[in-house]
């Protein structure tokens, strides 16, 4: 568990309000690796042309998804702003217990959008004072009891039936998922998140 | 444009503009400053936006669907579950492909916790999305923790899905 933070820390974190920019991580380099080797296998496979013609679709693609990115990004830079830090820590802090994981399953059920709006709130409330317990429940929720991508997609190509019940069993698993998120954390890092 | 489309960036910016205006509320400042912060984010997000849209399609190029549907046949039982949810983790590409994977494995004759399984495991750990979207928004070791975290539900899902005997 996380001592609570002394107030001139927290009046500072406040009036700050900056979460850190991040560096270029391993996870990128592994990406970055990942799509060399990929495209090179599709270039030793189809030639320029096949490597071309995956190119230029996905740079419309990525046309498309860039002002619902900028959207996202400036969604999770007001919430940072907007919601009060000690009623978030409360609300959705480490010791918020089941309410919190409730809360967080709530928000993500009901969150608009797609993955450019969750991801960049979710990073928002992480930033804001949610513990990874409460955040965790909230992308699980949006990802599996969020009504838009399964009214958009499961619906007409899996069919009712197998949605609602895929839905009703997904039910319990982001709380499930928030307390094991919990459980976990503080067993790996006792004295708080490190930084 | 699609309808669907056009729907998701009414209700995004939307809410952009009702949370704007909260702030706005709370001071100019507060406004320009939430925003230049929102800039700031996209501006240093774009690159990796860019390399995993841009990436993604060669990644799904050298995974074909055809060989995730293989994963997901008519296996049945737990050995069943268990290539359902390596393959939901492998499956490349948007919600069309995952879901249109589950919905051939259920005509080919897979089992409904099988394919209840996949399509969980897709949804919690797709590797692509985690790679795509996840990782450039979200601090990395909360994305790895949390895709740890999910592993179990997929096998909880078929296990809920196979007790009460639905879908």
């Amino acid at each position: 568990m996380k001592e609570p933070a002394p107030a001139d820390e927290l009046a500072e974190a406040e009036a700050g309000q900056r979460r850190k920019r991040k560096p270029v991580g391993w996870s990128m380099i592994f990406i970055a690796v990942l799509v060399a080797v990929s495209a090179t296998l599709v270039y030793r496979r189809d030639g320029i042309d096949g490597v071309l013609k995956i190119l230029t679709h996905d740079l419309w693609l990525f046309g498309e998804i860039l002002p619902r990115v900028l959207a996202g990004c400036l969604l999770g830079a007001f919430i940072t702003e907007i919601l009060p830090h000690e009623k978030v820590s409360r609300s959705l802090g480490p010791n918020s217990g089941l309410k919190g994981l409730l809360i967080g399953t709530a928000f993500g059920a009901i969150l608009p959008g797609g993955p450019f709006t969750a991801y960049p709130v979710a990073a928002a409330l992480l930033t804001v004072g949610a513990d990874f317990g409460a955040t965790i429940a909230m992308v699980v929720s949006w990802t599996l009891i969020g009504y838009g991508r399964a009214v958009a997609w499961e619906l007409p190509i899996l069919g009712t039936d197998f949605t609602l019940w895929r839905i009703v069993i997904s039910l319990p698993i982001p709380i499930l998922a928030g307390a094991l998120g919990r459980f976990v954390y503080v067993r790996m890092y006792p004295k708080g998140e490190p930084s | 444009m699609t309808m669907s489309a056009l729907i998701i960036d009414i209700s995004l910016w939307g809410s952009v503009l009702v949370l704007g205006i909260i702030a706005f509320r709370r001071g100019r400042v507060v406004v320009v400053s939430a925003a230049r912060e929102g800039a700031m984010d996209f501006i240093n997000i774009v690159p990796r936006i860019a390399l995993g849209v841009i990436g993604s399609g060669y990644i799904a190029a050298v995974i074909p669907p055809e060989i995730i549907t293989g994963w997901l046949g008519p296996d049945s039982g737990w050995l069943g579950v268990l290539t359902a949810v390596i393959a939901g983790g492998l499956t490349p590409g948007g919600p069309v492909v995952g879901f249109s994977i589950g919905a051939v494995a259920l005509k080919v004759g897979g089992g409904s916790p099988q394919v209840i399984a996949y399509v969980v495991a897709w949804a919690l750990f797709a590797f692509q999305r985690l790679i795509l979207w996840e990782i450039p928004f979200m601090p990395a070791r909360f994305v790895w923790f949390r895709a740890a975290v999910s592993v179990p539900f997929p096998f909880l899902a078929a296990a809920l899905a196979m007790a009460i005997g639905k879908p």
